[in-house]
């Protein structure tokens, strides 16, 4: 993938956890690739992450074992990190620095770009508007996706966020459009049978020739984590803004990136903030969120589903808290619920897509679709009061009105959230769906909805 | 700053992301502006040791070798002034966003060279002095409209000596083109409509007032309970999607200000996308144009180069300034300045300084309490009132308000308006916790609103904000007991609280009527509200159960009053008045007749 250039030094004066230290060089630029070559001649690779007239420090992708101070040799590559870009890329499997691992050869190209690519002009962004339906009610009633977001999954260890993000790959589509699309799947640190589960649910669908892989396992090194995303969006960026794709960007799993940051930082000796993540852990995770989008006068869309489990359930934990910072929502993942073996286990309320009022109404959706769902939430949000007062004083004691808003509840939780890992429904029967459970209340309960509203479709769907 | 300079004053000797190590260093100053490298990257010298030297570079350093030269500008990070501004966005160090589209493309890469300001453009100068006039630092000179309705009044330079106009001409004229002459002690000056003013240092005004008018933002919760004076300070503190974002859209759509400088200092691209299509449709209430004519946006998201982040609240702040000099009355928006504060940790650990509280510098809480009070009402050096309003936004790691930036904010603004995670769950927006945030500028503005709107307003305030206060003990209790358990005079309270959350504070920013409240229609909607609370009293005391009053067919009206309303029509709101009164007088007639 590289091409052979610059000069090479022999001899390293420093090793330490995954960066070397080399001194006597000359004309080194920051960020620069490097080539390295063990006493073995085997090659691996880095990037300069701070350098002075005479030395620079050097993170090393594939690890430092193995490597000596007087054989090391060092090759400075005059450039930062690229990857090749092209069509031919669809339907095969890379590592995380763009390089083949399914034993075919690299793919021709003669346009190579920077990994790190640029910020987009705030000026050219295309609002994002587009509904893209899931054929999940509780995504696509409640917390809307639209092409060009970027919306995480937040969740915990053993729920089921790959299935999740299987479906959402399985039937995401956007109603009246049928354009190319493309799926650009990047793995950091995830186990080896998450991939295959992955691969196996792209096979089965007959998606697999539009997807790129990027796979970094967990028995791969840390630090190829830090470059994995970013090849995977440079080709997402190519198939969106240069051939017009609608490219899906899956990222799993952000925790493992995050904590592969905070392995080079610590060992770079940085100034730890929260929890030891390095201070610049929201830029450095902007420079991947906000690499979704589109571009006025570009037909593709990038739209990133990154997933992240957070440590122990918590989401104030520095990961998820700094991704909600950044995206446009997040999808959030519940242990009770999975408990009660509700699938999707997707938390309503703390999740929230906010792009979703540009996204939906007349002509996209349905005009009431913003206010039914907004008294679900509120709804559902009285719900959880209601049963934390049965529980104290039980649920007989509880008024009329009560009782009817639990009713709701469950109907709310076992009708609407909870649907099949192969069922797909379409927006019209989400929302009638979730008329149907609304009706369980009183009519003067549903303050969020319109007169004509409770006119129309109130206690319509029973019959 | 963007004429190329050939002056070298250093040497790179290391590179460390943003921060660069210079060597060699001779002739130049902290606080001067450098252009690095081939690319010539601009910077800002923060350090000064000897004969070497740390600059702060606002691009991306990829590629940057040591060795390589570094160029001075003579002058410290500023912004250029003068018409034009309005309707534009810029970065965080003021380079215009369109024209870096235009010769760059889709993305931005570095070592753009653009003029803030267009140079081709002739605005239209009528002056406003006359041959023989004496001028002095910040004397207006004349006008020229810079939107159909926007009277930009061109000032002397602060910095510029007092002289005596010797040739002026009413013409048009290219911001850089000498518009007035003035014979000063120096000799006769050329002045132009361009100023360059340095970001760091505030410009200067004749005295500083106190706030006594409020700025009107048509946002009930904050109008009406925690009420801004126009020159006052705000934080909204609040984890994500609690609606920091909407809440300073909504203020900067609808506030009673005459320039809004909006700042997006480390947020979303989309944000600041969404900003730039529904500004220009949206009408500004009082004049009739779009709302982009008096904005100006200053937009540093999250992907661009961290170093201009830090800058970019200065920019503002500047740019501010120079309006209020005018004076106007300007409101500024920062989203949010947990960002800008990151920033600075960042900048500060590559420094490898000590630092204090969660890897912050110790210097953070005085550098907000300096940003904070650059704003205020001020009468300008040429003796006209301006204000500038500086609402910010405030991001807690984990909604945490705890936190050092959050806290550190606390101490330098008046108003406080805290965001709840619980009231965003349940969609009720704004999710500004009543019980939790305060205004300081009540007893300022109070003579306003007995003015303009109602000698009873504040009587009527803190009537429901007292509501709101029982209603929060009580619910501690509900939890326990369940809400049938109390008395009929508690469950009144309760009932009428949940009017007070339901139909008044809370409000739609995307229904068209319910997104912006006149305080007249503020004012009758609360009067409404506990007029039904008074009645509701009454009768209950009588032993009325409270679910017949709850049955009244008036509730309905009550909580459709938000949408149903026109903003300008107080009818409506007698005809509620007077229902009230005589649906519960049946009530209590019905009631007797069964005694």
């Amino acid at each position: 993938m590289i091409e052979q250039t610059g000069k090479e030094y022999i001899g390293i004066t420093k090793v330490s956890g995954p960066l070397l230290f080399i001194e006597d060089i000359k004309d080194v630029g920051f960020d620069e690739v490097v080539q390295i070559k063990t006493k073995n001649n085997e090659i691996r690779h880095g990037r300069v992450l701070s350098v002075s007239r005479s030395s620079a420090l050097v993170e090393v992708f594939e690890g430092t074992g193995g490597l000596t101070i007087p054989s090391t040799r060092v090759k400075f590559q005059g450039r930062s990190m690229q990857i090749p870009v092209t069509m031919d890329m669809l339907g095969r499997i890379f590592n995380g620095m763009g390089m083949p691992i399914d034993s075919y050869p690299p793919p021709i190209s003669r346009e190579y770009r920077d990994i790190n690519g640029l910020p987009i002009n705030p000026i050219v962004r295309e609002y994002p508007s587009d509904f893209i339906q899931t054929g999940i009610s509780a995504i696509d009633c409640m917390n809307t996706l639209v092409q060009g977001q970027k919306l995480p999954i937040f969740s915990g260890s053993g729920l089921p966020h790959n299935e999740l993000a299987a479906q959402i790959v399985r039937q995401a589509r956007v109603i009246g459009q049928n354009e190319r699309f493309a799926i650009v799947f990047a793995a950091m640190g995830i186990k080896n049978d998450e991939a295959h589960m992955f691969r196996s649910s792209f096979e089965e669908s007959g998606a697999i020739s539009r997807v790129v892989m990027f796979l970094n396992l967990a028995n791969d090194p840390s630090i190829e984590r830090l470059v994995t995303p970013r090849s995977a969006l440079t080709i997402a960026e190519y198939l969106a803004f240069d051939k017009g794709m609608h490219v899906l960007v899956i990222l799993t799993d952000m925790t493992n990136y995050c904590e592969a940051l905070r392995e080079i930082a610590s060992s770079k000796g940085e100034i730890p903030s929260r929890k030891g993540y390095p201070g610049y852990l929201y830029s450095d995770l902007a420079s991947i969120y906000e690499r979704a989008g589109k571009i006025i006068g570009c037909k593709g869309s990038i739209t990133q589903i990154p997933i992240l489990t957070m440590p122990n359930d918590d989401i104030t934990h520095p990961i998820p808290d700094l991704t909600g910072f950044i995206t446009e929502g997040q999808i959030v993942l519940d242990r009770d619920l999975a408990k009660k073996r509700i699938y999707p286990p997707i938390n309503e309320l703390p999740s929230l897509s906010r792009l979703m009022n540009d996204g939906i109404g007349e002509g996209k959706t349905r005009k009431d679709h913003s206010n039914i769902s907004n008294q679900l939430y509120a709804s559902y949000s009285y719900v959880k009061k209601v049963e934390t007062l049965a529980s104290i004083i039980g649920e007989n004691e509880l008024s009329e009105k009560d009782k009817k808003y639990l009713e709701f509840g469950r109907a709310f939780e076992e009708r609407f959230i909870k649907q099949g890992a192969h069922e797909e429904r379409g927006i019209e029967e989400s929302l009638n769906l979730a008329w149907e459970v609304a009706s369980i209340l009183p009519k003067e309960e549903l303050i969020r909805v319109t007169e004509k509203q409770i006119e129309q479709y109130y206690a319509k769907q029973k019959d | 700053m963007t004429e190329a300079s050939k002056r070298i004053i250093g040497t790179v000797d290391m590179i460390n992301g943003p921060v660069v190590k210079a060597v060699d260093v001779k002739a130049t100053e902290m606080m001067e502006l450098v252009e690095v490298g081939k690319e010539r990257l601009i910077g800002e010298i923060i350090e000064l040791e000897e004969t070497r030297a740390t600059i702060q570079v606002y691009e991306n350093t990829t590629g940057l070798k040591p060795g390589s030269l570094i160029y001075g500008t003579g002058i410290p990070l500023s912004v250029e002034l003068g018409p034009g501004l309005i309707g534009n966005i810029y970065d965080g160090i003021q380079r215009p966003l369109k024209d870096i589209a235009q010769c760059m493309g889709n993305f931005i890469s570095k070592g753009v060279k653009v003029h803030p300001l267009d140079r081709e453009k002739k605005w239209p100068f009528i002056p406003a002095v006359k041959e023989g006039d004496m001028v002095g630092p910040g004397s207006i000179l004349g006008i020229v409209k810079e939107t159909p309705i926007f009277e930009h009044r061109i000032m002397l330079d602060p910095q510029h000596c007092e002289g005596k106009v010797v040739r002026v001409q009413e013409g048009e004229y290219r911001i850089d083109e000498p518009i007035i002459s003035l014979s000063a002690p120096k000799g006769i000056l050329d002045i132009c409509m361009l100023q360059r003013w340095p970001v760091r240092h505030p410009r200067p005004y004749l005295r500083r007032l106190l706030p006594e008018t409020p700025l009107v933002t048509g946002q009930r919760v904050i109008d009406t309970f925690f009420p801004i004076a126009k020159g006052g300070t705000g934080g909204i503190p609040g984890g994500f999607g609690t609606g920091k974002t909407i809440t300073q859209h909504q203020l900067s759509k609808w506030s009673d200000a005459d320039i809004i400088v909006y700042i997006g200092c480390g947020e979303r691209g989309n944000e600041m996308t969404g900003v730039l299509l529904d500004f220009p449709k949206l009408m500004d209430i009082k004049k009739g144009r779009p709302l982009m004519e008096r904005t100006i946006l200053i937009a540093n998201t999250s992907d661009m180069p961290l170093a201009a982040r830090e800058a970019s609240i200065y920019t503002g702040i500047t740019i501010a300034e120079y309006y209020r000099d005018m004076g106007y009355d300007v409101a500024l928006m920062a989203d949010s300045t947990s960002r800008w504060a990151e920033a600075l940790r960042e900048i500060s650990g590559r420094l490898e300084e000590m630092p204090a509280e969660e890897g912050f510098p110790a210097y953070l809480a005085s550098r907000l309490g300096k940003f904070y009070e650059r704003a205020g009402r001020v009468q300008t050096l040429n003796k006209k009132t301006g204000s500038i309003t500086a609402i910010c936004a405030v991001s807690p790691p984990g909604g945490d308000f705890s936190e050092c930036v959050t806290q550190h904010t606390k101490r330098f603004v008046r108003c406080f308006w805290g965001l709840n995670k619980e009231l965003a769950s349940a969609r009720y927006f704004p999710a500004i916790n009543y019980m939790e945030s305060y205004s300081e500028y009540l007893d300022s503005i109070q003579s306003w609103w007995e003015k303009e709107v109602d000698p009873k307003w504040r009587e009527l305030r803190e009537e429901a904000m007292k509501i709101l206060h029982q209603d929060y003990r009580l619910q501690r209790i509900i939890k326990l007991i369940g809400e049938d358990a109390l008395p009929d005079s508690q469950r009144l309270i309760i009932e009428t609280a949940k009017l007070i959350k339901d139909s008044f504070l809370q409000q739609s920013a995307f229904d068209d009527l319910d997104t912006y409240a006149v305080p007249k229609k503020q004012f009758l909607m609360l009067k409404v509200i506990m007029h039904f609370y008074h009645r509701a009293c009454e009768i209950i005391k009588s032993h009325l159960p409270i679910y017949r009053l709850l049955e009244m067919p008036v509730l309905n009206d009550i909580h459709r009053m938000k949408t149903n309303i026109p903003n300008n029509d107080t009818k409506p709101f007698d005809i509620i008045l007077q229902q009230i009164d005589e649906q519960t007088q049946e009530l209590e007639k019905e009631h007797m007749s069964i005694l």
